[in-house]
């Protein structure tokens, strides 16, 4: 699950104006870039600061989920939410192991994570109030991030490109489950129907704010799209995405929580209502009543853990120093 | 009563699996978040098919989920290990250890079961437990033999956990009179004791000498842990009787 | 300081008779932890059956500087190709 709403990474490179060119010729041909090539420090800075937001992402959003894995009111749904979870953090791991080619450590991005340095998707600063939210995460938060990761896939960065091929196979399974979810609620019911609508009126609004600021106010968008690391603008992917999902929504008998919204026949695509980007960069920021948390429960994890993985680190000095004296 | 017997079963492993599941998202490294799911998601999966065949022995019309999500705490069969709390990562491993040396024999006992379901249930799960045996004793041997803090800590673990192995090993009525369908716990302590020993040698510990054994969960007599835990299972299944999901 | 946990390059073969692939990659403090760890996180769709782990920092590179003096040198050896000879149709399959 991501948003490719970039924060404030800087491309700029001092390379020379011939270098620059070069590299650009590679792109523009489509050559992958791969972690030894020469590559501007713009480029590197960029890739490390979104596949680390990506990986922090993913980890962050463990945590709303798992809020409900322990109430899951059926076993089925609950084996399918704790593998969609764990997913979630395979996904982290592939991303961090991508990030790590680019020569930054996982101890330093997640040190960055929670010393707050680092940003992470703002979706996951939301609460997760009913059993509904999972449904509804699935189907519109990762249809989001489906539609954010397939034109990763192509990213001109190897290691980040395969990474998203191995996410977004795995993805397939996380908004199918949703919308199952949703569906057997919003044909449930009426309590489990009002429960549905109440998540959806909750997650829309966000879920349209991760695809980033509108292009006009994206000020990292132009080198990214030149770098082939971003092949879309954020308008053209949350166009997207709200064409596949009214439909979506009329076929559940749920209502999206816009007035506005209506089929436009000029662009052929729906028109949509403004977003409240003033709640958006609230929600970054880190106010609301998650983020604090949402930090705090990985902060306790990693240092509840400190011991767990000095002891494997200390049995394993141990180890090697038993097979040299034994030689 | 064989349904009782597998219901007691089944207990045991949802028990344990929803233990190790409040773990996802709070490892001590992104390597066990994905490691702890995968043996919780063994352990619902063996309990589903084991409450859904009891289910239909009993012939009342009770699926899996109103086995699991409409008894109380006094009607919980489980042994008082698998509802121990996770504590550290050092208790949840030894527990997952011993739940494990003991099920890897049963299991294989059980492949000669009577019982159909109970076959391919055998089948699946004795290599799920020999795996789990693996990643946990691994993980013991490494807190055992870690650093101070890790050894001290794998230590009280053991020691907190003493009391609990006994009652793993004894037969309900209903498990004896399900002979042929399930095998016999008691038979099994041997195997059991070569397994712990194994690991224990290689975590620098000592085999733990327990002041007594503490039973009661195959009577439904459990500790106050496993009515919060239930509690918070249920909630939602209990507020919206009747609803599918 | 935090101490770094090592990083593994983790291989799969997804059946017999094909070669190991490489996967992913996985943290772990040593190898015995690094093949539970890439089995638990590479392996849970049925990907494969053998796994290989290696030290990611054992793993020695081509240098990309390099790529035209080591690689290009190969590509006007044509007659190193089958293609490169004539054989009469009539001489039959060879």
């Amino acid at each position: 699950m991501y948003s490719q709403g970039l924060i404030g990474a800087d491309g700029r490179s001092t390379e020379s104006a011939e270098f620059l060119a070069r590299f650009q010729a590679r792109i523009d041909a489509e050559d992958k870039i791969e972690p030894n090539d020469a590559m501007p420090e713009g480029y590197r800075r960029t890739l490390i600061r979104q596949i680390g937001q990506h990986a922090h992402s993913e980890i962050v959003g463990m945590l709303p989920e798992g809020n409900w894995i322990t109430r899951a009111p059926s076993l089925r749904r609950k084996a399918a939410l704790l593998a969609k979870v764990q997913d979630e953090g395979g996904h982290g791991l592939y991303l961090y192991a991508a990030a790590e080619t680019l020569g930054v450590s996982r101890e330093e991005m997640t040190e960055e994570l929670l010393s707050g340095k680092a940003k992470y998707s703002s979706i996951f600063n939301y609460p997760t109030l009913s059993w509904a939210d999972m449904g509804i995460i699935g189907w519109l938060v990762d249809g989001a991030a489906i539609m954010n990761q397939i034109p990763l896939c192509r990213c001109s960065y190897g290691p980040y490109a395969r990474a998203m091929i191995r996410v977004c196979k795995e993805e397939s399974f996380h908004q199918r489950q949703g919308y199952e979810l949703c569906m057997a609620l919003a044909f449930g019911t009426p309590d489990q129907k009002a429960m549905v609508q109440d998540a959806l009126n909750r997650w829309w609004w966000p879920s349209l704010m991760m695809f980033g600021p509108h292009d006009a106010d994206s000020q990292h968008s132009d080198q990214s799209m030149a770098w082939k690391i971003k092949r879309f603008t954020n308008d053209e992917l949350r166009q997207k995405f709200i064409d596949a999902t009214v439909p979506q929504a009329e076929y559940l008998g749920l209502t999206l929580p816009d007035p506005d919204l209506k089929w436009n026949d000029a662009k052929g695509g729906y028109d949509h209502g403004p977003i409240d980007w003033s709640e958006f960069w609230r929600v970054v920021k880190g106010q609301g009543p998650m983020a604090r948390d949402r930090i705090k429960a990985r902060k306790k994890a990693w240092e509840d853990g400190a011991w767990v993985r000095e002891a494997a680190l200390a049995h394993a000095a141990k180890r090697a120093a038993r097979k040299i004296a034994a030689e | 009563m064989v349904w009782q017997a597998l219901l007691e079963l089944a207990d045991d492993h949802l028990v344990l699996g929803h233990r190790l599941s409040e773990w996802c998202g709070h490892a001590p490294m992104l390597e066990e978040d994905l490691a702890l799911p995968n043996m919780a998601l063994d352990l619902i999966g063996t309990a589903r098919t084991l409450y859904a065949r009891a289910g239909e022995i009993e012939g009342a019309g009770r699926d899996e989920d109103a086995l699991a999500y409409l008894r109380g705490e006094r009607d919980y069969r489980n042994c008082l290990l698998v509802e121990r709390p996770n504590e550290d990562f050092a208790h949840t491993m030894l527990r997952q250890l011993y739940f494990a040396a003991l099920m890897k024999p049963y299991w294989e006992a059980a492949m000669g079961s009577s019982d159909p379901v109970v076959q391919g249930v055998a089948g699946k799960a004795v290599k799920e437990m020999a795996y789990h045996i693996r990643h946990a004793g691994e993980w013991v041997i490494r807190l055992g033999d870690g650093t101070e803090e890790s050894a001290a800590r794998m230590r009280d673990a053991v020691a907190a956990l003493a009391i609990y192995v006994d009652e793993m090993f004894d037969d309900s009525p209903a498990a004896l009179a399900a002979a042929g369908v399930l095998p016999r716990r008691a038979d099994l302590r041997g195997a059991f004791d070569a397994t712990i020993a194994a690991v224990f040698s290689g975590a620098m510990l000592d085999q733990p000498a327990a002041p007594y054994a503490q039973r009661g969960g195959r009577d439904g007599l459990h500790s106050e842990g496993l009515g919060h835990m239930l509690a918070v299972m249920q909630s939602l299944h209990r507020q919206h009787p009747g609803a599918v999901w | 300081m935090t101490q770094t946990t090592p990083l593994w390059e983790v291989f799969i073969r997804p059946r017999n008779g094909l070669a190991h692939k490489h996967a992913g990659s996985i943290h772990a403090a040593d190898e015995v932890l690094a093949l539970q760890a890439a089995r638990d996180v590479y392996t849970r769709r049925g990907e494969g059956n053998s796994i290989w782990v290696v030290r990611s920092a054992d793993i020695y590179a081509s240098d990309p500087d390099q790529t035209a003096e080591n690689f290009d040198p190969a590509a006007d050896k044509v007659y190193r190709h089958p293609t490169f000879y004539d054989i009469p149709d009539d001489v039959g399959h060879m």
